[in-house]
């Protein structure tokens, strides 16, 4: 919910960030800033691994952005001021090669499961009780988590459609969560997020729909050895353990 | 509506701060309510009509109005406002029809009522307009209409000649009176003008800060005028020794640039506040101990200079006075 | 034209800000007409997501108009004429949803009237749950319009003034018929700008919708719905959508104009 914007220009959303940017440079030789675009379900993860590298690097600041990823790819295309790229899925970063400094390396995985409210109002035991009468949320199909959605929910058909499409995996664990919805079908990693807040049901073929995390430093960075560096901390032992216990799978 | 039992006003009205006064008036009686501005008059009428707070009692046609309280709505009133107040939206016909039909009759009936009325102020033709397409007399009139189709028990007119132009003021004046006179409730006629008073009332009442001052026949109140304001309204001098009035008319009165000889024994001494043409003579304001009007012929005024800022002694034979108790 | 030109120029200390203003204005709007891809433009409009959106963004709007004149017409004479207590703090409560954010408005409802909001097991026990459904759509756009809407009858009915509705009880009028002959025909302007009004801010509502209603195509999914849930995928089709939806109102708005909205 926090990255809902209004239906803008993606040209007007770079200005966005270009203008905070341009307002405190140089105001400061000795800090150095790099800017990581991240998908929204990477929050927790990289805002944590974001202190562990100021930390490790003196004088260095991480500026974070998260959106969708298909708002970032765009974002870095246009030549948004920013130095490091990761995406929900493989194909958003393709979509975003003409800007990436190096070829993309996959950090993480996450699967699809059934969430249900700690109360799970409508007793649902395992994926067959979806049906006629359950109010289930998924992400609409144009968000990366939706195209994922709609292929586990043909590949095991539960007999009822969806009550609504969210914007986001966020907003359908929201609504989860909330008790607005019934189920909803989130990721591995969103669920372990929410905590007790829900109960995780397996959804059956969802390791037959692994969404891959891919990384990658951007040409326009101004910075290129910090990019770098913070790549690998994603991809060393300190970053995947972070990952992990945020409920992602191995690359 | 049913006509009503007329049988007249009996009011006693308190209005805190503004207004206590007691009015009677006969069923058929057309009462014109004089006095100077702030004197109370809007307020007499608005306390009548049910529009403002007031203490006391109203009686109208054998029933109260005050115990109980009754709306404005149940009042059986007609108001005609000093700015007329016709619906904006609505045409001259839709205006007048707008009281008979709110009191339940039926549209067609009332309709029938409204052109009747129009007709009678001599408006008939204009009954399609809206007010913005009548002139300030054609939309007094309607405003006339409009309060007497309702068939009231009381009817308020506040000032209706404010802001006419005089002819059409006079002929408006002229046909009011014939209303009036076949207007079976009480009516009050609030205005500024003694010509008002004197044409269309049967009784004159004089407000004066709230309080009545005078009360009496027009013919009463114009000779022995009890107020300033009044005795300028009608054009009197009026000087209050004890407790006896003395008024005379401008006309009576002697000017000259020096102390008189002889015995007269009213004469003052002032300096011209104005001077001004009044019908065939010019009107002099002098101030000196009081404040008076002398009539000059145009000749005398030139002859002796009469223009503002001019010293002159006044005087008046005792014959020219008439004196009245002040009570 | 003479009179600017006796006057003198237009100063520049405000001819700069009115250009940029009116720039800041067109340019977008420009821009998307230009960026549009025009090609694909027909099949975009005739296409089944996009027609279920359109009809349902019609009826919505259209529902919310009603609603709001329904509801708003009588709220804006009490507040314009009926002195209670607490006359003030309730105009204060009408105009908020005016300044809140449409998702805050989405969470409000959803607290008020959601599956587990104050008022939903009441209406569960009743058979009704609005979440997911059109009436869900219609009370979340009437909640974010209805300001608009109140405040500019109540406006209106305060310029018109009381004086009228004084010279209608004095003819013997009730205050229902006063109401209806008088009050109303009087604050008629301000009706039908409201009603404009509520419904243009019908029409781009989706923050509160998406938020409290959901997003289902032909049930919940609004153009502008369709426009947001497009962008993220597919920022071309979501520009031809925006210029259907864009198109849409502005002839929508041109016929009331000529219908209604110039007649004084």
């Amino acid at each position: 919910m926090s990255s809902r914007r209004s239906p803008v220009l993606a040209s007007v959303a770079g200005m966005a960030l270009v203008l905070p940017l341009a307002a405190c440079g140089g105001d400061d030789g000795e800090q150095r800033t790099i800017t990581v675009l991240a998908a929204a379900s990477l929050t927790e993860t990289f805002t944590t691994l974001a202190a562990d590298f100021e930390a490790a690097h003196e004088g260095v600041r991480v500026r974070l952005a998260f959106d969708s990823s298909a708002t970032l790819a765009e974002q870095a295309v246009g030549g948004a001021p920013a130095d490091v790229l990761a995406t929900a899925d493989t194909t958003t970063m393709d979509s975003a090669a003409d800007a990436l400094a190096a070829d993309p390396r996959v950090f993480a995985t996450n699967t699809m499961v059934l969430v249900v409210p700690a109360d799970n109002p409508a007793d649902i035991r395992s994926f067959d009780d979806l049906g006629p009468g359950v109010d289930y949320v998924v992400c609409v199909d144009t968000a990366p988590c939706g195209k994922v959605a709609a292929a586990l929910l043909s590949s095991a058909d539960p007999g009822a459609e969806p009550a609504s499409l969210e914007v986001d995996v966020k907003a359908v664990l929201a609504k989860v969560t909330s008790g607005e919805a019934d189920a909803g079908l989130v990721y591995a990693s969103d669920a372990v997020a929410a905590g007790d807040a829900v109960t995780t049901v397996e959804v059956p073929g969802a390791d037959a729909q692994v969404t891959t995390y891919p990384i990658a430093p951007l040409d326009q960075s101004q910075d290129a050895e910090l990019a770098r560096q913070f790549v690998d901390l994603v991809l060393d032992e300190e970053g995947q353990q972070v990952l992990r216990d945020a409920g992602f799978g191995a690359p | 509506m049913a006509d009503h039992a007329v049988s007249g006003l009996d009011a006693r009205v308190y209005v805190e701060g503004r207004l206590d006064a007691a009015l009677t008036a006969q069923a058929g009686q057309v009462v014109a309510v004089i006095g100077p501005n702030g004197a109370g008059k809007t307020t007499l009428l608005r306390a009548l009509a049910g529009l403002v707070q007031m203490s006391g009692s109203v009686r109208v046609a054998g029933e109260s109005w005050t115990e109980p309280p009754r709306l404005v709505r149940d009042r059986g009133l007609g108001y005609v406002f000093q700015d007329q107040s016709l619906f904006p939206h609505l045409t001259a016909l839709d205006n007048v029809a707008f009281g008979p039909r709110a009191r339940g009759v039926r549209r067609r009936d009332a309709e029938a009522t409204a052109r009747a009325w129009l007709d009678r102020l001599g408006v008939g033709d204009l009954s399609s307009r809206r007010p913005g397409e009548l002139s300030g007399g054609q939309a007094q009139r309607v405003a006339i209409a409009r309060a007497l189709a309702t068939r009231p028990a009381l009817l308020l007119l506040d000032e209706p000649f404010a802001g006419l132009d005089v002819g059409v003021a006079t002929a408006l004046r002229l046909e009011l009176a014939r209303h009036l006179a076949d207007y079976p409730g009480v009516a009050l006629l609030v205005t500024h003008d003694a010509i008002d008073a004197l044409t269309l009332a049967d009784r004159v009442v004089v407000l004066d800060r709230g309080r009545v001052a005078q009360e009496g026949t027009p013919q009463d109140v114009a000779a022995r005028p009890r107020t300033d304001h009044v005795a300028r309204l009608v054009g009197l001098n009026v000087l209050r020794e004890g407790e006896v009035l003395r008024s005379f008319s401008p006309r009576a009165v002697t000017v000259s640039l020096h102390r008189p000889e002889g015995s007269a024994r009213h004469q003052w001494h002032g300096v011209v506040l104005s001077a001004a043409p009044h019908g065939d003579a010019v009107r002099l304001l002098v101030s000196g101990e009081h404040e008076l009007l002398a009539d000059v012929t145009p000749a005398a005024a030139g002859e002796l200079g009469l223009a503002p800022g001019r010293q002159v002694w006044l005087s008046v034979k005792e014959t020219a006075v008439q004196a009245y108790a002040a009570d | 034209m003479t009179t600017a030109r006796t006057l003198g120029r237009p100063p520049l200390v405000l001819l700069v800000p009115a250009a940029l203003a009116a720039a800041l204005l067109v340019l977008p709007l420009v821009s998307l007409v230009l960026d549009t891809p025009w090609a694909t433009f027909l099949d975009r409009l005739g296409s089944r997501e996009v027609g279920e959106a359109l009809r349902l963004t019609a009826v919505a709007s259209g529902a919310t108009v009603v609603a709001c004149v329904l509801l708003g017409t009588p709220l804006a004479w009490l507040l314009a004429r009926v002195d209670f207590r607490g006359r003030a703090v309730l105009r204060a409560a009408v105009t908020v949803p005016l300044v809140l954010p449409p998702v805050v408005a989405g969470v409000a409802l959803v607290t008020a009237l959601g599956r587990t909001g104050v008022l939903g097991p009441l209406l569960r026990e009743g058979g009704v749950s609005l979440p997911y459904t059109t009436p869900a759509v219609v009370i979340a756009h009437t909640f974010v319009s209805m300001p608009f809407y109140v405040l500019s009858v109540e406006g209106a009915m305060r310029s018109a003034g009381e004086r009228y509705d004084v010279v209608a009880a004095t003819l013997g009028a009730s205050r229902w018929t006063t109401f209806r002959r008088v009050t109303l025909p009087l604050a008629m302007p301000g009706v039908l700008a409201g009603a404009v009004l509520a419904w243009a801010r019908s029409l781009g509502e989706f923050g509160a919708t998406i938020t409290f209603a959901g997003n289902y195509p032909g049930t919940t999914q609004t153009m502008p719905s369709l426009i947001y849930t497009t962008l993220q995928a597919d920022p071309e089709v979501a520009r031809t959508l925006s210029m259907i939806l864009l198109l849409a109102s502005v002839a929508i708005l041109a016929a009331l104009r000529n219908r209604w909205l110039t007649t004084p």
